[in-house]
């Protein structure tokens, strides 16, 4: 087993690698570049003034090089520029040259600073990421037990009404992309044109105050995408577990129907929607970037769009970096958990 | 002129779709007529979720067919603004209404005083055009490379899955932000991935064809040709635009793309390819120890006509299944980007767009956001509810 998580864990770190040099390398193309230098300065710089003010950023070192300077394992650059000022990747506004480290990437747990918000980056992350985390959390919390229950109840009888009308229900939820519920959401519950102002529209005051009235819509529109299709997976296997054996015999015997769901077939059911519901983490993530959006919450998906819409370099490398660890961690939980819950699975 | 009530407006609705229904009726007559002869086709209506998923599938390809080609179910024209009508309420009578104008705005006007209802039944055009196309060319990826990768296994198999779970790493609005935005497409980024991902459907049915006919070299040759030339025409003509970093084939340039709209294919195609190379990868890891295959494989026949002529055909259930799931999912995709203002032409009718600019004044004018809202969701839960109709018909034998 230490083997086996050793391996995953070293092909979780080149798969980051890779990744974040992708992202590297699309945010340093050169129209980009030159849209963030306009951005930064002014928008009537002439081709001679943008060149001098990457060249005097350090932007446009070889990307190899600058890459390594971002992880921390080239030292970072230092250039006088030909204004007479001394930048480098290390000296923070405010500090003298002298005093600034060699190294200062990403393995010093340095992660730059943010051309948009003006803050530094590790800071800035951290903030966002615990308030999506906040909303993640209220969706866990809703989406996993309603989700489990409307599974158990369909695939408990396959082919009953309850069966029907709970698969058609889901079938809706997964067939309903985050941007369209929050949208009839507002609509019908915060909007004046239909009078019933159950609920806020926005989840701008939830950030430090969340209340059921201003954070319920969000978390709803959330869940209910993701709800639908672990629904359907508990369905099959509950389904599937149901017509086993076992449970035949358990009925022969003569154990209460209650009983039997409960007792016998709950837990052999409950091993397939483990892995999807770890594996819905990534689907979350992008219908907590929609869902923040849309309701103006300013977490972790906001920042990603505020980066990614004003090419904030080192913002969206941080922000790659970090979705991608949570993806394959919990690519990595729902493996671990896998061979855990299900004793038939070895992992040699 | 008095505001139409809601009975109004909805028998109106009903009356400017007229072609819709008819084509509608004609083609479920038609085929209930003719069911037992129609394979798995047929088999669907014998199934009511699946029935009526493919009739929502089919209205809304019906008014994307109608409204695109002959521009005949809009009421007015979808980018034209008119003064007096901005975020009307649904209902509202044309102001200034000249002779053969339409007198009404049916579903109101939304922030720019367009007519909500042409935009809705316009962007269905698009979606129609472009979702299951672009399907079709992650499936033609996901297949070219998902059959090597699962028959031969070892270091092929190894790379390839590396690559495709790296893209699945990937969170899709981040590719998106990354891919789609007017500065990568000067790079000609774009249009490298283009002519990369869209060489595979021609490799595809190259060798479909070269397997299958290569002991009649000449019944090949002429089959090669044609359908190859085609392709390859088609190929350089999509690759290709003028002004762009690609504009050596100018001069055999058939049609132009849209500027965006290429960006838009290129990368809904790049997203969706992964996760249909792993669904043929696993169905050939299954597919490739059946008895069939060891046959073919004692006969001597070559790899390539294994994979395409034995593996392929029977992993075509759950292909078809996931090929509806993923038109759907495409759809959403497609809504996303719109949402986010990135790639299509924001001032075009698309649904995702129309959405993005209506949620602006939700609070006070909802009805601009709405129907376009309720038309991608039916549209996606039709294709799900016929997906759904086709896995259980599929497994009844």
């Amino acid at each position: 087993m230490g083997q086996f998580i050793l391996r995953r864990v070293g092909l979780m770190l080149i798969t980051s690698i890779c990744l974040t040099f992708i992202v590297f390398f699309l945010t340093n193309l050169f129209p980009n570049l030159e849209k963030l230098a306009k951005t930064q300065g002014n928008f009537r710089m002439s081709e001679a003034e943008v060149t001098s003010f990457l060249e005097d950023r350090g932007y446009l070192q070889p990307l190899p090089i600058k890459y390594g300077q971002w992880l921390g394992v080239l030292p970072g650059y230092v250039i006088e520029g030909k204004d007479g000022t001394i930048r480098g990747k290390c000296i923070k506004p405010g500090m003298q040259a002298e005093d600034a480290a060699t190294f200062c990437g990403v393995l010093q747990g340095d992660w730059g600073y943010s051309t948009v918000f003006k803050d530094d980056i590790g800071k800035l992350v951290l903030i966002r990421l615990s308030l999506t985390g906040k909303l993640m959390f209220w969706v866990m919390i809703l989406m996993i037990p309603s989700a489990l229950i409307i599974g158990i109840l369909a695939g408990m009888r396959e082919g009953s009404r309850t069966d029907r009308t709970l698969s058609t229900f889901s079938i809706t939820t997964t067939a309903t992309p985050e941007y369209v519920s929050g949208v009839i959401f507002i609509a019908v519950f915060s909007s004046t044109a239909f009078g019933l102002k159950w609920f806020k529209g926005t989840a701008t005051k939830a950030m430090e105050d969340a209340n059921f009235e201003n954070f319920f819509l969000p978390v709803l529109t959330i869940a209910l995408y993701g709800m639908g299709y672990i629904a359907r997976m508990t369905r099959a296997s509950m389904a599937e577990v149901m017509t086993a054996q076992y449970i035949r015999t358990a009925r022969l015997k003569g154990v209460s129907f209650g009983n039997i769901v409960v007792k016998h077939a709950l837990r052999n059911a409950l091993i397939a929607p483990f892995t999807v519901i770890m594996l819905q983490f990534p689907w979350l993530l992008n219908g907590v970037v929609i869902v923040e959006t849309l309701f103006n919450y300013k977490g972790f998906g906001w920042v990603l769009v505020q980066a990614a819409g004003n090419n904030d370099v080192e913002l969206l490398l941080a922000v790659s970096a970090v979705s991608v660890v949570v993806v394959l961690l919990t690519q990595l939980i729902s493996d671990i958990g896998y061979v855990y819950l299900n004793p038939r699975i070895s992992v040699s | 002129m008095e505001a139409l009530t809601w009975a109004e407006i909805l028998s109106r609705m009903f009356y400017q779709l007229i072609p819709v229904w008819i084509a509608l009726i004609a083609t479920f007559s038609i085929s209930i007529y003719y069911k037992r002869n129609l394979g798995l086709y047929g088999k669907l209506f014998d199934s009511p979720i699946g029935m009526i998923g493919f009739g929502i599938v089919l209205f809304w390809a019906y008014v994307g067919f109608f409204a695109g080609a002959f521009d005949m179910i809009s009421t007015h024209d979808p980018l034209s603004q008119v003064s007096g009508m901005k975020n009307k309420v649904p209902g509202t009578p044309f102001r200034g209404a000249e002779e053969g104008d339409y007198a009404f705005y049916l579903l109101g006007g939304d922030h720019l005083a367009r007519d909500v209802f042409s935009r809705v039944m316009d962007g269905a055009s698009i979606i129609i055009v472009i979702a299951p196309l672009a399907t079709l060319f992650a499936f033609m990826v996901g297949i070219t490379l998902g059959l090597p990768a699962g028959y031969y296994g070892g270091k092929l198999d190894t790379l390839l899955s590396f690559v495709a779970n790296l893209i699945l790493a990937f969170p899709v609005i981040l590719l998106f932000y990354l891919l789609v935005t007017p500065e990568i497409r000067m790079t000609g980024l774009p249009q490298y991935m283009a002519i990369f991902l869209f060489s595979f459907p021609i490799l595809f049915f190259a060798v479909l064809i070269n397997t299958r006919f290569y002991i009649e070299p000449k019944k090949r040759n002429i089959l090669m040709i044609i359908i190859v030339g085609l392709l390859g025409y088609l190929y350089l003509s999509l690759i290709n635009e003028p002004g762009s970093k690609v504009t050596i084939f100018n001069t055999i340039d058939g049609f132009d793309v849209p500027g965006g709209l290429l960006t838009v294919f290129v990368s809904v195609v790049f997203v969706n390819s992964p996760t249909v190379f792993r669904i043929v990868r696993g169905l050939t890891l299954d597919i490739k120890t059946r008895d069939y295959v060891s046959a073919a494989q004692t006969r001597g026949e070559g790899a390539w006509y294994i994979m395409l002529w034995e593996i392929l055909p029977n992993a075509r259930g759950p292909l078809i299944v996931d090929f509806c799931l993923r038109i759907g999912y495409t759809t959403i995709l497609l809504g996303t980007l719109g949402f986010f203002g990135l790639g299509l032409d924001p001032e075009s009718p698309n649904w995702g767009a129309t959405i993005n600019e209506g949620r602006k004044l939700l609070s006070i004018y909802p009805h601009p956001a709405l129907p376009p809202a309720f038309a991608l969701l039916s549209l996606v839960l039709g294709l799900n509810l016929l997906a759904d109709g086709l896995r259980e018909e599929s497994l009844k034998d």
